[in-house]
């Protein structure tokens, strides 16, 4: 197939009407017995997924909800610290839409599409009405009203928190959502449940092929629309800040079956986890980067400075991000400050016994503060950190080094966050849509809720209302060859009988990822990046070591089905890498960096989207385009010093 | 940090799935450090069980920071491990020595049956939080989230009651198997709202009898529930609980 340009279907207008001007152009579907009668399946329960499908519920849809975990609680939002963003200008410093629109397309590097960017900006301050409406415990002043604080790459306070937990009571609160229409009968949830296909009938979307995780029955559902909000594929790199089940699958499945899939590269490296201790290690703990608003981050002056922190004097510290970055300092955005981490322990100055970390200091701001008023602020925090390293952060500065923990890339979806399957709508950390080549603190809780209670909601309703689809069954023989497909997949893995273990194989890779396609890249380890990754996924195939059955409750199969994804999405994340010559948000390439070593972008040559396109096991992906036009934001150098 | 390396006993809840009984089977697990997990230390054991041809031990377990609540052991007797405020992914390590043998079993309860060895069934507590756990507001008609002011008392209040995690160590801690302390934390977070006013006494109601149709036990006070609590939820909210209920049934 021939490289095309893609079109993301913006509405055309002013940027600030767009949205409402096509929601008053598009078909609707009249509430009651034509929307009951109509399924949508949503597959991932986490803020996009969850708040998505009780909002199909409330509007009166027959809704089908899966989720691998053994209830919707758990999904992987849950996890999210920080915060959330709005534009609510409740702290009179100047904020308004056009300032979060403009912030998140700066942050992301100009890599993102102005519409849907300007759109999310403009459905924030909606976000928090409705979060707050049902009962979100969101931090408040003594007057009553709601709390903000401030987040990296940004100059205003429009940051709303729950403690450290932001992440969990926003999805507690999708759940909550969820639950009343589970009580109302119009949503159905499918726990343990995991997508591992989905069927399409006549280019459309028209249902998916799941496993039951504790039978492993393989169930085929149909519908007339399908909706992934199934999360990010950090865990491509082993160990990544992702829960241990966060996967790729489901988006992978449907990319071989069609939907292309963008900006595979575009990465976040997260500033400030706790470091990575052995090789034991099955996960990496974030820190949350609300924490960069109090602590200082430093290293020792001199190369190979083993003193213990207290022991080096004020004058032999490097406070880096301070001086390279003053404006900003310690709150540059998060691809800045991972790359300046990286840079001080190249350059040996490093900390830990490994030399791959810093420190994130808090002596100043409990002297300023109180040790009280920081307790208060990140007592759960330093818990955590305590509970892990047996490190009092208190006392002793605590060690950082970034991690992976998002991923920007993801299927290539319109305006209507509709992928290149018709039918197949793709909700947030799963798409690729909003965020550009570097996602701003307190950005990811924002985007789930606005695509899950806002966007997918209407855009889908607008998909039903104009499609006149036929009505097919899951008899149908689309359904009964892709359930074969399924089986086959599942019988070749336990047919292997090797000897190397999934979590093995899985190191491997991430180890592969992590230096050539990690923090800084370049072409000559891209390229062995892309060797290693075809030979350890032959070997995969070769020799994967796997127990028990496929009918049963089995974790291992379940992960190595994921890897076998794994494998083949990051060599597709190494090609991607390997074509963007230019150093953009999270993707640096060492050969395209300016003078003081800051990232050279190349608006002239790369001011687009890639769209891989899938081709076959083990033939080379086409890669198609979408051009980003900029109409309101003028292109320039990022900078933050 | 340390590099000595222990050595751990283990004796390990197994249960196929469907059957009736279980039982406990040891195993040893070398070259654990002080720094690891312990469910990292499980993968350890996992990993040599796979290399042997051996089924590896089912736990459930996701997040690995102390957030998801998908984890959930009997660590030697106490649900969650001996140390206060932590769930079975925070364990570390450090807390046992070399040579010690740690006895591990599911979350045990009725409403929880075992699935496979030390996977559970929580749903339960999902069906109790379907019969009101919510405030029912459709997405679009919520006021301007500055219209109505709270106390940052009652915010902080509702919060301390909303960072329940639902990972049922309360009901496996319990003596009489009651999930009090699970169903109050939601109660007593919307209760303590303005936005949960109008449905106060009908959710109470509804998911009190539910918590009873499912099979959990009355509490009694024991308290073992705040004391296993990963999250250290007060059980003073079991008495908000108990207040909510008695309203509610006396005007109902």
């Amino acid at each position: 197939m021939a490289n095309t340009i893609l079109d993301a279907k913006i509405p055309g207008g002013p940027l600030v009407d767009k949205w409402d001007r096509h929601m008053m152009n598009n078909p609707l579907v009249a509430p009651g017995g034509n929307r009951r009668k109509l399924k949508i399946i949503v597959v991932g329960t986490g803020l996009a997924g969850g708040g998505a499908a009780a909002t199909f519920g409330e509007l009166g849809y027959n809704v089908l909800n899966f989720c691998i975990q053994d209830t919707p609680r758990r999904a992987h939002s849950v996890a999210a610290q920080g915060g959330i963003n709005a534009s609510k200008n409740y702290q009179n410093d100047s904020d308004s839409a056009y300032r979060l629109f403009y912030d998140t397309i700066k942050g992301g590097d100009y890599r993102s599409r102005e519409a849907n960017v300007y759109r999310l900006a403009q459905l924030s301050a909606g976000i928090i009405d409705q979060c707050v409406a049902m009962g979100v415990p969101f931090a408040r002043e003594y007057g009553g009203t709601l709390a903000n604080r401030s987040f990296g790459g940004v100059q205003v306070s429009r940051t709303f928190y729950a403690r450290g937990q932001t992440g969990q009571q926003l999805l507690l609160g999708v759940y909550s959502a969820l639950n009343r229409q589970i009580d109302a009968g119009t949503v159905k949830v499918f726990p343990r449940h995991e997508m591992l296909d989905i069927v399409v009938i006549d280019g459309r979307a028209r249902g998916i092929i799941a496993r039951e995780l504790v039978t492993g029955k393989i169930v085929r559902f149909d519908a007339d629309a399908v909706v992934l909000a199934t999360g990010g594929y950090s865990s491509v790199f082993y160990l990544s800040t992702n829960a241990v089940n966060s996967n790729a699958t489901a988006i992978w499945r449907a990319h071989r079956r069609g939907a292309f899939f963008s900006n595979p590269c575009y990465t976040q490296i997260h500033p400030t986890a706790i470091p990575q201790m052995g090789e034991y290690q099955s996960k990496l703990t974030l820190m949350s980067e609300s924490l960069r608003n109090d602590g200082r981050v430093w290293v020792p002056a001199k190369a190979g400075d083993k003193r213990r922190p207290r022991d080096i004097p004020e004058s032999e510290r490097d406070y880096y991000l301070e001086r390279r970055y003053p404006a900003f300092g310690n709150l540059v955005p998060r691809d800045i400050a991972a790359r300046a981490a990286k840079v001080e322990c190249d350059a040996g100055k490093g900390v830990n016994k490994t030399g791959f970390a810093v420190y994130l200091d808090f002596s100043e701001a409990i002297e300023r503060l109180g040790r009280d008023v920081v307790a208060d602020r990140y007592g759960n925090l330093f818990q955590m950190y305590e509970e892990i390293t047996g490190d009092n952060p208190y006392e002793t500065p605590m060690m950082i080094y970034p991690a992976p923990h998002y991923t920007m890339g993801g299927l290539w979806v319109d305006y209507n966050l509709q992928s290149t399957i018709e039918g197949l709508f793709v909700a947030g950390e799963a798409n690729f849509s909003d965020h550009g080549a570097n996602r701003l603190g307190a950005s990811a809780l924002m985007q789930g809720l606005a695509d899950g209670y806002f966007v997918i909601p209407r855009v889908v309703a607008s998909y039903l209302a104009g499609a006149r689809l036929k009505s097919v069954t899951t008899d149908h023989e689309s359904f009964k060859s892709t359930e074969n497909d399924v089986r086959e997949h599942i019988k070749r893995l336990l047919s292997i009988k090797g000897s190397r273990t999934v979590r093995d194989i899985h190191w491997e890779l991430g180890r592969t990822m992590w230096d050539k396609v990690g923090m800084s890249r370049h072409a000559d380890g891209l390229k062995e990046a892309i060797a290693t990754i075809r030979n350890l996924r032959e070997e995969f195939w070769q020799n994967l070591s796997l127990t028990g059955s496929d009918a049963d409750l089995n974790k291992q199969l379940e992960q190595a089905n994921r890897l076998g994804d794994f494998l083949e999405l990051g060599e597709l994340m190494a090609r991607d890498a390997l074509m963007r010559e230019e150093s953009c948000g999270g993707h640096f390439r060492e050969e395209y960096r300016t003078a003081d070593g800051e990232a050279k972008r190349d608006d002239e040559n790369f001011k687009f989207v890639s769209a891989w396109e899938y081709t076959g096991e083990n033939k080379e992906p086409v890669m198609h385009r979408e051009e980003l036009i900029f109409e309101n934001v003028e292109l320039k150098t990022r900078s933050y010093k | 940090m340390s590099n000595e390396k222990m050595t751990i006993h283990l004796k390990l809840w197994r249960q196929a799935r469907g059957a009736a009984k279980g039982k406990f089977v040891k195993y040893t697990v070398e070259n654990v450090l002080p720094e690891m997990s312990f469910l990292e230390m499980l993968d350890v054991l996992n990993e040599d069980l796979v290399k042997k041809g051996e089924e590896a031990v089912e736990f459930d377990n996701d997040c690995r920071e102390g957030i998801c609540g998908t984890c959930g052991m009997v660590i030697s007797g106490v649900a969650h491990g001996v140390h206060a405020g932590t769930t079975t992914c925070e364990v570390r390590m450090r807390s046992f020595s070399d040579g010690e043998t740690i006895t591990v079993e599911p979350f045990r309860a009725s409403a929880f049956p075992v699935i496979k060895d030390l996977v559970i069934d929580r749903t339960a507590l999902d069906r109790i939080q379907h019969k009101g756990g919510y405030i029912s507001v459709n997405v679009g008609s919520a006021p301007d989230g500055n219209a109505l002011p709270v106390s940052k008392q009652a915010a902080d209040s509702a919060m301390d009651a909303a960072t329940c995690i639902g990972c049922g160590a309360c009901v496996a801690a319990c003596p009489n198997a009651s999930a009090s302390l699970f169903v109050s934390a939601k109660i007593s977070q919307l209760a303590s709202l303005p936005q949960g006013e109008p449905e106060r006494r009908r959710r109470a109601l509804r998911m009190v009898r539910q918590m009873d149709e499912e099979g959990f036990g009355s509490c009694s006070n024991h308290g073992e529930c705040e004391a296993a609590c990963p999250k250290e939820i007060s059980i003073e909210f079991i008495a908000r609980m108990r207040r909510e209920f008695l309203i509610a049934a006396f005007r109902d």
